[in-house]
């Protein structure tokens, strides 16, 4: 099996890569549209900046490579919020393969900081795709400062200063906010799943 | 509900852990992955490790063992230690950390605080602050704490707030190595910045972690000597805060 992991202007490739590795298998990490498209499976990582990714992306044609893909595909934090339709991080318009907005967090006092770090709690997980039935409230890493709100493609929420989506499913377009390659047994299962789909 | 975290800091000299351990049956007292490895099956929401060499081999030792702990372990860990300029931060992160903690460097040159932010994101900067209580005010150190900077912790801590910092990691060096808890009215007033504080120094029981989360208001609580001597265990911690109604990952298995 093929996995390819897109390779663009952002951190925490790496540490998708060794957790894919630590699974069995064997990602490459590109930006070439044509091994993209070969792959079997797709994961689009990230920790950076919506907008100035958003331009990279643009600049390099991966937007239509992503957006066109027919596999399955796994967008990780970033790649969750680029893969929507426009975020308020540098007002930029996304991928819109999830037609629904980024938003920024606004802090409330003492138990609601931001950005949103730490683990926290899968709620109202819906099983397919990704998830399975072991990942019902159990906890998840969880490193952002905007969020995307409940929406028809909520596959399972989250609770920091209000509920939002933890995780994303239309097609085979699957998302996550949290960080699986960094959620320990539970994110290793997570990623287990979407290898076998 | 997002939970509080338990992070163990792992010193680190050439590669080895330096604190004892004595915990039973555990073969690999030195390894630092190994080590890691153990505090994250127990339960340990993240881990720190910094550097205590001085040397450049030392350095170059280090990198290696980011490495070796991003590939091994699946939970999120932040280095620190002689992290002085942009080099330093690109090399740990490009070995895998996933946050790079900076004290006296940040403190000479604050712009550190905001080149950090600006090509990595806050998430991955760490703003480190050793601080005093003496004369009735909290005073920033360098060094490890042996050069005074004149800095109010306070004053420090919401400038880096402001320039960018993903989080604040406070060690009181008047609570560190007593054991007799946290300064919790510190923690306390810190916790009106916007983002996460990491309470330090003074951890001797279960009660102090109750505590700096109740009366400190700390996102989350950082400790060594009480993990490393096997005083503490993780999972007994973590039991024993639930127990005291404080939001915490239990270990799950799957």
């Amino acid at each position: 099996m093929k996995i390819a992991i897109v390779k663009y202007n952002a951190g925490n490739i790496y540490s998708v890569d060794y957790a894919l590795k630590r699974l069995g298998a064997e990602p490459v990490i590109t930006a070439d549209a044509d091994v993209l498209q070969r792959a079997d499976k797709v994961i689009f990582p990230g920790v950076g900046e919506a907008h100035t990714t958003m331009a990279h992306l643009r600049e390099h044609g991966l937007d239509v490579v992503i957006r066109n893909l027919r596999q399955p595909v796994l967008g990780i934090c970033l790649g969750m919020q680029l893969m929507c339709r426009f975020s308020e991080e540098g007002s930029v318009d996304c991928l819109n393969i999830f037609d629904t907005d980024v938003k920024r967090f606004i802090p409330q006092g003492d138990d609601y900081k931001v950005p949103h770090m730490g683990w926290n709690t899968l709620d109202n997980v819906k099983e397919g795709g990704i998830f399975d039935s072991r990942q019902e409230s159990r906890y998840v890493y969880f490193v952002h400062s905007y969020y995307v709100p409940l929406n028809a493609y909520t596959s399972a929420a989250t609770d920091h200063i209000l509920p939002f989506s933890a995780a994303l499913q239309k097609d085979n377009f699957h998302a996550t906010q949290f960080h699986p390659e960094k959620s320990g047994p539970v994110g290793e299962a997570i990623l287990s799943n979407f290898l076998r789909l | 509900m997002l939970a509080k975290r338990i992070i163990p800091c792992l010193d680190v000299k050439d590669g080895m852990t330096v604190k004892g351990v004595n915990f039973v049956n555990f073969r690999d007292a030195g390894d630092a992955v190994e080590l890691g490895a153990r505090y994250s099956r127990e339960g340990a929401d993240e881990l720190v490790y910094l550097d205590i060499t001085a040397s450049h081999e030392g350095r170059k030792t280090f990198t290696q063992l980011v490495k070796n702990v991003a590939a091994r372990l699946s939970i999120p860990f932040t280095v620190g230690g002689g992290i002085n300029e942009m080099r330093d931060v690109d090399r740990l992160l490009s070995a895998g950390a996933d946050k790079v903690s900076v004290n006296s460097a940040a403190l000479r040159n604050p712009a550190l605080i905001e080149e950090i932010a600006a090509n990595f994101g806050s998430q991955v900067c760490v703003v480190a602050i050793d601080a005093n209580y003496e004369d009735g005010r909290w005073m920033c150190y360098l060094n490890g704490g042996r050069i005074p900077s004149g800095r109010d912790l306070f004053r420090w801590a919401a400038e880096a707030q402001e320039r960018g910092a993903g989080e604040i990691l406070f060690t009181s060096m008047t609570h560190d190595g007593v054991k007799d808890g946290y300064a919790l009215e510190a923690l306390s007033e810190l916790s009106g910045l916007r983002i996460p504080v990491i309470a330090s120094g003074g951890a001797g029981r279960k009660e102090h972690f109750r505590d700096a989360f109740l009366h400190g208001k700390a996102d989350a609580a950082l400790a060594a000597s009480v993990f490393h001597f096997g005083e503490i265990g993780i999972g007994e911690l973590k039991a024993f805060l639930a127990g005291e109604g404080i939001n915490v990952r239990q270990q799950q298995v799957i």
